[in-house]
């Protein structure tokens, strides 16, 4: 019974000042027939000691990062999150209050996000950001809708099959029932051929999609697949890692009209998927267009500088059934805590992330490919994670690597059943030489075991 | 608050500085245009600010005291039930066989998580009077989505093709903004003099082309609409569904169930009802709850405990609507609910609504002589009151009231909406106020309904910043700092 | 254009005939109750209008509206200055901030259509 503050006394008060002999009373209005006689059928109640003892002891029965080491990706990742990100955005100020509508009680809020939006577009090189989505899946398909929109076409996207299978299947989701046909390039050797992108764009296609690295850490010729995009009047979308700007071109130099990402990396916890952050850039021209919540700067009655909620009418709590997308809570506090992963980095901080993540991965895949019975599996460039093939059962040889103290790596057979011999392995800064060539070890223990 | 405004990020920023979070390196060097292609290499760095880290931390925290929340304030805002947000459940959400979970470890190694989110399943259920259960949709919103969604793969499966969402003109913008996106027309249902649904207009529109009809009870305007038997009467009579959009289940927590008004599909705000934070606008979560025969529709995976008592995803969902997100769901939201509930049990689940409700109608009953509340003098967790006789008598506008309020130091009500009462102040106090607090903001109403008109307009005076000119954000739109260097800073 | 020799709809259009050409705007009521006017979205040359249909959205900072076609037709011209500067149309809402022009397919529809005075007092007894 805690949260509530109500005595008896004030029950007995507050009841006589309404009117109403019992607080039974103030239901009437739902009817007797949906009344639920009894009570939920849900577990009797916890105190704090004892709910804290429930739900450690629920933690520890899983096996995380924290007590393997971690070489898993596909979208998430183990980088470090420095203290300062859980310390900041742990006050309560920033996590208990809501959306800022009410500006003067909100400055906080709408300066952290008009930072965000500042940073995001600096970091992709576009013009504008929104205040965050809900995640790098979700953000491809509000990046088609949108691109829907500025170009008045509906008949197809474009999206390239190395892009991450989950949001290819939150795109098919959320258009499944507005007559949009989504053409998946199938990849080919890790990465899609840019004339195979090309060759399906046609005069109704609003948007190409291409993520950079892809799925399989691989880097596209994205350059070349967002010309001919634009050639073909077609928005370029580019899915990017917020890391990999460290070190590689950011969207806008190579000329996408949007870029969006999973920002998970940027600060913010594993949390077994979620919540995570998703990001959205774009060109200015779009902007109207753009789904979710924007902040803009502006002066207040005694002409000094302040932040606001703008350009509200897109969104549904006006343009209802018209609104750019449905959304409406999204992802603030992660926004925040990417804010401030960057601000701690910094430029340099940023490269030093990118670059350690990039030369670990390729140490890592030289060590790999050394153990007998796994090989490279693409001979393509990549950033931090690649795929190997082993030559025994990936799933039972991961097992045993599990067993030897590491989430070894992502089967990747459970998005591509043809693929069932191969392993994505992605490696962060966080990674030691040491652990890397313990992995190689166990790797070579584990395939043993399993011929064996 | 004191009267600074802080600088930004980019203007504190100077060449040169730095933190020092990141480690050397121990693999060999060796040049990265031998690892990446020099044409994708960036030729500069990415232009952030410079900052050291006792620079950030007084930014942040200065940014944080320009806020109300409701670790500081009241926090009446209609529709968002900004209730207290545990600590206890904040804590336990950052535990490390949490918090650092991966999305695609083996399920070898994610019991522990698996067993709450499938007992968490079926409580959902449980509460909901419904059979089936997603944790997949990250907000309400995109739980509406998905939810619409089922409904028009059920529809499809079963050879019918219906084209009409009906929504109530109370509701919430996203019903149609995801009806919309799910392929449907989206139709208005006017509400009657009560502020429930006009049964003739409904009744006129609702044919056999109505897949769905999206119902918000308790509706926005804080009444439970008794109707809503008969509608999902008729609704089920023509083969159509009945959808609860769950924004207002703090009302009727344990209480009545949707499933046993005749709701066949839901969502859940768990952010709202089961205390998650609210973020400063997000995360939320939108789990989605429906009967048995649209369980087959729903989003997939779904945690499953197979009969050897080891808990399972379960993708092998042919008929599954496929996903709206990437990953499992927002599971750190999930967790806060399910820590949050766990610590009710079922007499404090009711004993929500109870509360909630009493806070509501005692609140309004402080009020009501100065501030109407067209559509009666019960509510249930919320109400909805008019200051259209202020704004006409006294110039005093519901807009000047919330910045008033700010001034006595309280959060403002939601202004506005719903569309159909004018000059609408939306107050939904939650069940974890005091009679203290709730009796401070009605007499700082009162105060504000007695004020000299002309000192309202000028405020709010106690914060760093009194009313932005919204038009001019608007029109000509500044959405990043302008003098932020566009340009990389060199390597 | 003399307000007085113009006919209305009640959803606050106007329109003026000239020949075949009907000139479509918004009445000064209609801007007034819209306040601080941010954008307007106006169709393209050669748009097929329906009576009683969209033809455009103008939004203010917290609304959006319909602009309501009065006649069937097609559009003939379109008003570039207030789709680049809405505040043409807050300023001069009958002369310069005119929003299309439009063929008319059946002037029958335009005889139908409210006189100043019948729209006058439609709009007083709409804000009561």
């Amino acid at each position: 019974m805690a949260y509530i503050l109500n005595t008896d006394d004030d029950v007995a008060l507050m009841l006589r000042r309404i009117g109403a002999g019992s607080i039974d009373e103030l239901f009437a209005a739902a009817p007797e027939s949906v009344r639920l006689k009894r009570l939920l059928d849900v577990p009797p109640a916890l105190g704090e000691l004892e709910l804290t003892s429930h739900v450690t002891a629920i933690a520890a029965r899983n096996v995380g990062a924290d007590s393997r080491v971690c070489f898993l990706g596909g979208g998430a990742y183990d980088h470090f999150i420095p203290a300062v990100v859980d310390q900041l955005a742990g006050r309560g100020e920033f996590y208990t209050a809501y959306t800022p509508y009410q500006p003067e009680a909100s400055q906080g809020t709408l300066q952290a996000i008009f930072e965000y939006q500042t940073l995001v577009a600096r970091l992709t090189g576009l013009d504008v950001s929104n205040a965050s989505l809900y995640d790098g899946g979700s953000a491809v398909a509000e990046a088609a809708l949108m691109a829907r929109g500025v170009t008045g076409r509906s008949g197809r996207i474009v999206v390239a099959g190395s892009a991450h299978p989950e949001s290819i299947q939150v795109l098919k989701t959320y258009l499944a029932n507005l007559e949009t046909e989504i053409v998946v390039v199938p990849q080919r050797d890790g990465a899609v051929e840019v004339s195979e992108v090309a060759g399906a764009i046609d005069s109704r296609t609003a948007a190409v999609i291409v993520q950079q690295p892809n799925f399989f850490g691989v880097i596209e010729d994205v350059s070349a697949i967002v010309a001919a995009a634009r050639k073909a009047g077609a928005i370029a979308v580019v899915s990017f890692d917020p890391i990999s700007l460290g070190l590689l071109r950011r969207p806008g130099d190579y000329g996408a009209d949007v870029a969006v990402a999973e920002g998970q990396c940027l600060g913010n916890p594993l949390a077994y998927g979620g919540p995570y952050l998703g990001m959205m850039a774009c060109r200015e021209s779009y902007v109207r267009k753009m789904p979710g919540r924007i902040v803009g700067q502006t002066v207040d009655h005694h002409g000094k500088r302040c932040w606001v909620l703008t350009l509200q009418t897109r969104e549904q709590h006006i343009r209802r059934e018209k609104a750019t997308s449905n959304i409406c809570t999204n992802q603030g506090l992660l926004a925040l805590r990417a804010s401030i992963y960057l601000a701690t980095l910094g430029p340099r901080g940023l490269a030093r992330v990118a670059e350690l993540s990039t030369r670990k991965a390729h140490y890592a895949a030289e060590r790999l490919a050394s153990v007998p019975g796994l090989s490279l599996a693409f001979d393509r460039p990549f950033f931090k994670e690649f795929v190997v093939r082993c030559s025994v059962d990936a799933t039972s040889v991961l097992a045993e690597v599990g067993r030897r103290g590491f989430h070894g790596g992502v089967a990747l057979k459970r998005f591509f059943p043809e693929m069932e011999d191969s392993i994505l392995i992605a490696v962060t800064e966080k990674r030691t030489r040491d652990e890397i060539d313990a992995l190689a070890v166990a790797y070579d223990e584990s395939i043993r075991a399993v011929r064996s | 608050m004191n009267d600074k405004a802080p600088r930004l990020l980019f203007e504190k920023s100077r060449p040169g500085r730095g933190t020092d979070v990141i480690p050397r390196s121990d693999v060999p060097d060796r040049p990265l245009d031998s690892l990446l292609p020099a044409s994708e290499l960036a030729s500069n760095l990415v232009p952030l600010p410079e900052l050291g880290e006792l620079d950030v931390v007084r930014h942040y925290t200065r940014l944080s005291q320009l806020n109300m929340a409701i670790d500081s304030h009241f926090y009446p805002l209609g529709s968002c039930t900004m209730k207290y947000n545990p600590k206890r459940n904040e804590r336990l959400a950052s535990l490390p066989g949490l918090a650092s979970v991966h999305p695609y470890q083996d399920e070898s190694t994610l019991q522990g998580i698996l067993e709450l989110l499938y007992d968490l399943q079926g409580i959902l259920g449980e509460i909901a009077g419904l059979d089936a259960v997603s944790l997949q949709p990250a907000a309400g919103a995109q739980g509406e989505l998905a939810a619409l969604l089922t409904a028009a793969a059920y529809f499809r499966d079963r050879g019918e093709k219906r084209t009409k969402v009906l929504i109530p003109d109370s509701a919430h913008g996203t019903n149609p903004a995801s009806a919309h996106l799910a392929g449907f027309d989206a139709v208005t249902i006017k509400s009657d003099s009560r502020g429930l649904v006009d049964m003739a207009d409904f009744m006129s529109k609702h044919d056999d082309q109505t897949a769905v009809f999206m119902i918000t009870n308790p509706n926005t305007v804080g009444r439970f609409d008794p109707q809503v038997v008969e509608i999902a009467r008729a609704l089920h009579d023509r083969g159509s569904l009945l959808y609860l959009d769950g924004a207002n289940m703090n009302a009727i927590l344990g209480v009545v169930r949707p499933g046993d008004m005749g709701v066949d599909l839901m969502h859940y705000n768990p952010h709202k009802t089961f205390s998650g934070p609210h973020g400063g606008g997000g995360p939320g979560a939108g789990p989605i709850a429906v009967r048995a025969s649209l369980a087959p529709y729903l989003p997939a995976p779904i945690v499953v405990k197979r009969s050897d008592g080891v808990f399972a995803l379960d993708y092998d969902r042919p008929k599954s609507i496929g996903r709206t997100r990437s990953f499992f769901g927002n599971v750190g939201v999930l967790v806060r609910a399910y820590c949050y509930i766990r610590a009710q049990g079922p007499e404090g689940l009711r004993r929500i609504a109870e509360h909630a409700v009493l806070n509501a109608n005692y609140l309004l009953a402080l009020i009501k002589e100065e501030y109407p509340v067209p559509f009666g003098d019960r509510c249930m967790h919320e109400f909805v009151a008019s200051a259209r006789g202020l704004a006409r008598d006294r110039g005093i506008r519901a807009f000047d009231i919330a910045k008033g309020l700010i001034d006595r130091g309280f959060h403002p009500p939601t202004v506005y909406f719903p569309l159909i009462v004018s000059e609408a102040l939306m107050i939904e106090p939650t069940e974890c106020e005091s009679r203290e607090t709730l009796e401070e903001f009605a007499r700082a109403l009162l105060e504000i309904a007695a004020e000299d008109p002309e000192k309202l307009h000028e405020a709010p005076v106690t914060t760093p910043v009194c009313r932005p000119d919204e038009v001019a954000a608007a029109r000509s739109p500044i959405l990043i700092h302008p003098e932020a260097s566009r340009a990389g800073i060199e390597r | 254009m003399k307000p007085t020799d113009l006919r209305f709809t009640r959803t606050h259009e106007w329109v003026y005939v000239d020949g075949d050409v009907a000139t479509i705007g918004v009445s000064r009521f209609a801007v007034d109750q819209l306040t601080d006017l941010i954008v307007i979205d106006l169709p393209e040359v050669g748009r097929k209008l329906s009576e009683g249909k969209s033809f455009g959205e103008i939004e203010s900072v917290k609304a959006v509206s319909d602009l309501y076609s009065p006649i069937d037709g097609e559009v003939i011209e379109v008003n570039r200055a207030v789709a680049a500067d809405v505040q043409i149309l807050a300023q001069d809402p009958y002369e310069k901030g005119w929003l299309i022009k439009a063929k008319i397919a059946d002037p029958a529809q335009v005889e139908k259509m409210l006189d100043h005075d019948a729209y006058q007092k439609a709009i007083a007894e709409e804000s009561h």
